[in-house]
């Protein structure tokens, strides 16, 4: 006869509502561990997908994930010819926030380099990549954007022409991909008013410049937009990423490009280690340590819970104890109890979880590993918080049940 | 020829405290009970009487003195002469006033788990514990919680609990003080019946001087003191 099960069946309403009230606790203890690991997830999302063995940036950042980052275009070429490169392609990478359809929409863009990058490579749900060098866009779901629809950003409109699922930045935002003259012209655009007025000013600078008055032809350029000034740079590169050929002493080649003195070069293994320990390191440790706090918290619940559930027996456990029965029949009671109120929570926590976490505004990650680990830990919780009870079972003596 | 001796007690003193918070609960009380008797100890409140009880069912042993069970020694003083929480599982049966049954168990399940805590396998103990309840008339309640029942139903499951291991003594700490007179008697012949069909002896402490005929012997115990009843 399992007395556990008998006492459980006895009180079954209070019990269930107890698993429940656990269920709910180490939901949140699973949806922090899932956050926590969402956020690596998300870091390294991009640099997973996007197929790059090394990352270009500019001397001295770690990167256009971390801060802001800008290369020259032409770096693309002097990268090509390097021993060893198979490809290399710009990379521009920024985050936006406009308003669409009377609602902020906050995105991060990523311009891929067409014709060379058309976004093959990206997980589409829905869709197509990009065919056009102008004036597609393809967004991740999560922004809640439809297959069709069309986005107006600065002076130019694009449409959606592809959904992908999961592709977030380091930040949790859903990420747009257009070609890297439209990512330029959504991140450098200027009203007209701007414009104006800094051709104005152009113009006023020029007067008083003797070069200028010496060429008036130069001084009629100024009079353009500034992209189109051959004097004036046009709008960089964050990146630029790079693939090897297959068999190539990576070591080497990054000395070669590292020995340029203008730029810094990081493997995928060096941007990721940069994404995880630098970008979301502080979000992640801040997470860890509320899952340890909640473990914590749980195990006490549970501890409390299960001494008031004791409590409620000291009288069965006196009679027990007056009839003959062993330490370990009412150990085993406690403890089979509390394993049970642990397992079915845990259950509880993950159909709950699988549930109500896909609402979430940042991605919740459950992995077989950290699953595992929590069951673990919850019957290891579920054990040491019946120590209480289970002391105080033991100091019921079996004259008590003789006080009726 | 006699029964053989269910249990058997020589000068039993228990003393609680100490210097001047002394108090001799027992001053050497020596009874001896045969398998099948019947005992009734009657007294006031405070004469001793849970005191003896609790030190026969080997619960608070006593400062001195000796107890037998079913022939054999048990304690010497406060020397545990066997284990005596098995012991007690296999040799003694108690039944108390009131809420002596498990809450969260069936009836049944009260008189079985006694059986399976004693070793006997579940299947067997649940058989044994229905022919108890049929035989003590509440087998129709088997399967009934305890609050389910009514106070002579639960005191009928109480004496089939306590009959479960076949002990050589059943101790019964007012039985009927929950109880109406008629169901109080009814219970005291259950004693003797049991007593009787299944060579058990019975003691129980009772207030209840309207039953005593039920009894084969009756004692009286006052200041620790005991002494059979005229």
């Amino acid at each position: 006869m399992n007395l556990a099960v008998k006492d459980i069946r006895h009180n079954l309403g209070r019990f269930v509502l107890t698993a429940v009230g656990i269920g709910m606790l180490l939901m949140v203890v699973m949806g922090m561990g899932g956050i926590y690991r969402g956020l690596i997830e998300d870091a390294t999302l991009l640099v997973e997908r996007i197929g790059a063995d090394l990352w270009i940036v500019q001397r001295d950042t770690r990167g256009p994930f971390a801060e802001l980052s800008h290369v020259p275009r032409s770096l693309v070429y002097r990268v090509q010819v390097v021993p060893g490169v198979v490809s290399a392609r710009g990379f521009v990478f920024h985050t936006i926030q406009r308003q669409h359809e009377r609602r902020p929409l906050r995105m991060s863009v990523l311009g891929l380099d067409w014709p060379t990058d058309k976004g093959d490579w990206l997980p589409l749900v829905a869709g197509r990549p990009l065919r056009q060098n102008h004036y597609e866009i393809v967004v991740d779901q999560s922004l809640g954007l439809c297959l069709g629809e069309r986005l107006r950003l600065g002076k130019e409109t694009y449409t959606i022409v592809g959904l992908t699922r999961g592709m977030v930045s380091t930040n949790g935002e859903g990420m747009g991909f257009v070609t890297l003259r439209d990512s330029e012209a959504i991140q450098f655009d200027t009203p007209p008013e701007a414009v104006h007025l800094e051709r104005a000013a152009r113009q006023r600078r020029s007067q008083a410049d003797e070069t200028f008055l010496k060429q008036p032809l130069l001084a009629e350029r100024l009079s353009q937009p500034a992209n189109q000034l051959p004097a004036v740079p046009a709008p960089e590169l964050s990146a630029v990423i790079v693939r090897l050929t297959r068999g190539t002493d990576v070591r080497r080649v990054v000395d070669t490009m590292a020995a340029w003195g203008d730029v810094s070069v990081f493997t995928k293994a060096d941007q990721e280690e940069l994404l995880v320990q630098g970008m979301v390191d502080k979000a992640r440790r801040q997470l860890g340590m509320f899952r340890v706090l909640l473990t914590v918290i749980a195990a006490i619940i549970m501890a409390l819970i299960l001494y008031t559930l004791t409590l409620d027996k000291l009288h069965s456990i006196a009679l027990l104890k007056l009839i003959g029965a062993r330490n370990r029949v009412i150990l085993g009671m406690i403890i089979q109890q509390a394993v049970v109120l642990g397992g079915v929570g845990y259950v509880i926590a993950f159909f709950a979880g699988q549930k109500l976490f896909p609402y979430f505004p940042r991605r919740v990650v459950l992995t077989e590993q950290d699953l595992t680990q929590l069951a673990v830990i919850v019957l290891v919780i579920s054990v040491l918080s019946s120590v209480l009870g289970i002391w105080r079972a033991m100091r019921v003596e079996p004259n008590q049940a003789l006080m009726g | 020829m006699e029964a053989p001796l269910a249990i058997e007690t020589r000068n039993l003193r228990k003393v609680y405290g100490s210097g001047n918070t002394e108090v001799l609960a027992m001053r050497d009380v020596s009874i001896a009970v045969r398998r099948g008797e019947v005992v009734a100890l009657l007294g006031p409140s405070g004469a001793g009487k849970s005191t003896f009880l609790t030190a026969v069912g080997l619960i608070n042993p006593p400062t001195a003195g000796q107890i037998r069970i079913g022939g054999q020694w048990v304690l010497d003083g406060p020397r545990a002469l066997v284990d005596l929480r098995a012991f007690r599982r296999q040799h003694i049966g108690f039944v108390f006033q009131k809420s002596n049954l498990i809450p969260f168990l069936s009836a049944r399940e009260n008189v079985q788990v006694a059986m399976e805590i004693n070793g006997v396998p579940s299947r067997e103990a649940r058989r044994r514990a229905l022919a108890l309840m049929e035989e003590l008339g509440v087998a129709d309640r088997a399967e009934n919680a305890p609050a389910m029942l009514s106070g002579g139903q639960q005191q009928r499951v109480a004496v089939a609990r306590a009959l479960a291991n076949r002990p050589s003594i059943l101790l019964a700490d007012e039985p009927t003080a929950a109880l109406d007179s008629v169901r109080g008697r009814q219970v005291m012949e259950l004693f003797r019946a049991v007593a009787h069909q299944h060579g058990t002896g019975v003691i129980v402490v009772t207030h209840d001087h309207r039953a005593l005929d039920v009894f084969d012997t009756v004692y009286e115990m006052e200041d620790g003191v005991i002494r059979r009843a005229a």
